[in-house]
Parts: C-alpha cells; sequence; structure tokens
C-alpha cells in the first residue's frame, strides 16, 4: 500500500515537472492533456469570470441603444454589443472544456459566487459615457487581453486572438463619439469631460489591486496568464490615454497627474482602492440591477429553451418514423 | 422539462479553395440553429463561405496519453522526407 502510494506521487510529480517545462517552453496545453488540479481550477475562475463580464458588460451600453442620437452611432452599438455577447460565448465554450457545465457557470454568476469586471457596476447616465466607455473601458481591456493571446491553455489563447481583433472597432467608435462631443456645443463638451471625471477612475482599477496586495501574480506569470504585472499594466494605459485625452482637450481628474521627464511614465495620484473593495464585495451602484438582470434573462428565457428542445425532438421522431416507413 | 441544449462543433471555409478549419463550438437546440447560431458567432465579419456544425458527442478523438504509440513511430522514418537522400550539388529540377 505505502509502495503504492510512493509510486503515485512519484508518477504525480513526473507529470507536473513534464507540465511545466511544456509551459515554459511556450508549447500550448490542450484540454485533454494531463494538468495539475490548480491550473484547471485558476484557469476555469478567470475564463468563466471573462466570459460572465463580456455578458454583463452588455448591459450599461444596451442602456443607451434605444436612444443613440443617430442610426450610424444606432448600428455602431449594436454590433459592438453583439460583439460582446459573441465574445462570452466563445469564452463559456473555452471554459467548457476543462469540464464545468455552462449551466453551471451562470449558476455561479447568478449566485454571486462569480465575479465579472466591477467596472459594469457603474451606471451609464449620459449619452457621452458610451464614448467614455467605449474608449476608456475596451481601451483598458485591450491591455489586459492582448497579452492573453500567448496564454498557455490552447483554447482560451484562440479565443483571445479572435476578440482581441474584434476589439480594436469598440475603442475607436467609443473616441469617436467623444471626439464629436468635444467639438460640439459647450453642453456636449461638458457631457464628455463628465464622463471622462466619472469613468477615469474605475477604468484605472480595471488592472486590478497593486503588485504587493495582488496574490495570484506569481503563479499567473509562471502560467502566462499574465505577462505583466497590474501595476505594469495600469502605467500603460495611462501612459498612451493622457496624450488621447489631451487631443479631445479634457482633463483627466488628478490633480496629481504629471509626466515625469526621468522615468519617461505620467506619475499619478492614489487610486481610492476603498470604493474599488466596496464594489467587489457587491456594493457598487448597480451591482444588484446587473445581475437581477441576468437572472430574469435566464429564467424568463426558460420556456424558449425549452420549446426548442421539445421542437427538435418532435422532429427527430418525425425523421425516424418516416425512415422506418 | 429541464434539457440542456447539446455542443456542437464548429467548422468555416473561409473562401473557395481552402479547407473547412475548426472555429469553436456552440450550444443549440438542434443541427438548423447550431448553422443559425455559428453563423451569428463566427462570421459576423465575412469571415466565412461555408459551414459545418457536427454534435460534439459524435467526435471521436485520440487520447494524448496515447501519443507515444501513436505518432512517435514516424519519428525514425526519416526516409519518408525528401531530405534523407543524398544527391549531388550540382543536379537540377529535383
Amino acid at each position: 500500500m505505502e509502495n503504492q502510494e510512493k509510486m503515485n506521487d512519484e508518477k504525480l510529480k513526473s507529470l507536473e515537472a513534464i507540465f511545466e517545462a511544456k509551459i515554459a517552453n511556450d508549447e500550448k496545453i490542450e484540454p485533454k492533456d494531463w494538468m495539475p488540479e490548480k491550473y484547471r481550477k485558476t484557469h476555469i475562475r478567470q475564463i468563466s469570470q471573462h466570459a460572465h463580464s463580456e455578458i454583463v458588460g452588455m448591459l450599461p451600453e444596451g442602456n443607451w441603444i434605444t436612444r443613440a442620437p443617430s442610426l450610424r452611432r444606432k448600428v455602431a452599438l449594436l454590433a459592438k454589443v453583439q460583439d460582446e455577447a459573441g465574445h462570452g460565448l466563445y469564452l463559456y465554450s473555452a471554459c467548457e472544456t476543462l469540464g464545468i457545465s455552462r449551466e453551471e457557470m451562470y449558476e455561479q454568476l447568478h449566485s454571486g459566487k462569480a465575479k465579472y469586471s466591477s467596472i459594469f457596476n457603474y451606471p451609464t447616465l449620459t449619452w457621452a459615457d458610451m464614448g467614455a466607455i467605449g474608449w476608456l473601458v475596451d481601451g483598458a481591456a485591450i491591455i489586459n487581453q492582448v497579452p492573453l493571446c500567448n496564454t498557455s491553455f490552447g483554447p482560451y489563447a484562440r479565443a483571445m486572438v479572435r476578440v482581441c481583433k474584434e476589439e480594436s472597432f469598440h475603442q475607436r467608435q467609443g473616441y469617436e463619439i467623444m471626439m464629436t462631443l468635444c467639438n460640439g456645443t459647450q453642453e456636449q463638451k461638458d457631457m464628455a469631460q463628465d464622463a471622462l471625471n466619472r469613468w477615469w477612475w474605475p477604468s484605472l482599477m480595471m488592472f486590478g489591486p497593486t503588485d504587493d496586495e495582488s496574490t495570484h501574480t506569481e503563479q499567473s506569470m509562471k502560467w502566462k496568464l499574465k505577462r505583466k504585472t497590474n501595476d505594469e499594466l495600469r502605467q500603460q494605459f495611462i501612459d498612451q490615454t493622457v496624450p488621447q485625452a489631451d487631443i479631445l482637450g479634457l482633463t483627466v481628474p488628478d490633480p496629481d497627474l504629471k509626466y515625469n521627464n526621468d522615468t519617461g511614465h505620467y506619475n499619478f495620484g492614489k487610486i481610492d482602492w476603498d470604493e474599488f473593495w466596496q464594489v467587489v464585495k457587491g456594493h457598487g451602484m448597480c451591482n444588484k440591477e446587473r445581475v437581477s438582470a441576468r437572472k430574469n434573462a435566464w429564467d424568463n428565457g426558460k420556456w424558449v429553451r425549452d420549446a426548442a428542445v421539445a421542437y427538435a425532438e418532435k422532429k427527430s421522431d418525425k425523421e425516424e418514423v418516416r425512415k422506418a416507413v | 422539462m429541464n434539457k440542456n441544449w447539446p455542443l456542437w462543433e464548429v467548422f468555416v471555409r473561409s473562401k473557395n479553395g481552402l479547407e473547412h478549419r475548426h472555429f469553436g463550438s456552440l450550444r443549440a437546440a438542434d443541427a438548423e440553429m447550431a448553422l443559425n447560431n455559428a453563423r451569428d458567432v463566427y462570421t459576423r465579419r465575412s469571415e466565412g463561405v461555408s459551414i459545418w456544425v457536427v454534435e460534439s458527442k459524435n467526435i471521436t478523438a485520440s487520447n494524448p496519453e496515447h501519443n507515444g504509440e501513436l505518432f512517435e513511430p514516424a519519428a525514425d522514418k526519416a526516409y519518408r522526407h525528401p531530405t534523407f537522400y543524398n544527391l549531388p550539388d550540382d543536379i537540377e529540377h529535383m
């Protein structure tokens, strides 16, 4: 018995060594390959939360589809929201390859067990928010997602390649909305400034806690779920976004923001992490509304899903009868 | 009734002359719905001219644990490749 255990232990160690070497060698892990339980669990958590973020992310923008100011804006926003549904679906099916069912993932979202990006718990008060979300939120998402195109788990990496290809239109349509507002009346420009004021800090929080507070960074770096740390990505976002705000003639709502000639980066003010944790814990402005919108959509759509199954079964029964006669 | 929609694998031919390639998977109640959903999920930007959908349970896959006996025998058969054969440097059209 003891020998058996020892042998199993040794086998596990050698499997783990082969696995780690594959990743270090930039080889991909595919669903049927052996993987450590922790790798599976971490990936289920990250990919499902990523999928949930895409799905919940449709809600703040869906709010403005019927009120888009022109047909051009409306078709663009519709296409963007439809992309987000698509991104959620790519990611759910990538996650299913790890052995969790889609229903279980939905259940985790609806019960609050699984998180999604906190940014979607903020309300979209004006049309300018559609501009700010595309420009800032999608801009931050792109910075977070591009490195994932090379992550170690094959299905996730492939889904991210598709997502990243589609994402750049999202950011550009947002920036164009901001630009149009900034070239408009004073009232429109004020609206754009107000949207930037409200979305700037939550966008910085999208990169997660600071490096010294982040618990998963080391392991995630090893598995190539992360290529750069939260703080590095946040700095990259700030450095590339501030000049874009300058072109719009808008003021970034941070009195401490200043270009540092020595480092070549912008110094920035203190992020309100209490607010971040409040929203993560479910006390943001729209947490309840978002989850209940998803839950209602799922519950109220049940009869449609059931009817589709009943129709499929009836059709296949008829087909069998036809073949038999 | 509480039945989940089955999983389908989606294959897309991006243009005539190319093979259908695996694009991903999705859930749908039947083949017709799987085709319609595949069109919306995987070809929103003219990625394809033809779609195949196959219910995932109908695919038989090799097990990576058996990769050794399945694929390694090909590794020591260099004579299946043109570079195995020694020819003079100045020979042409070969």
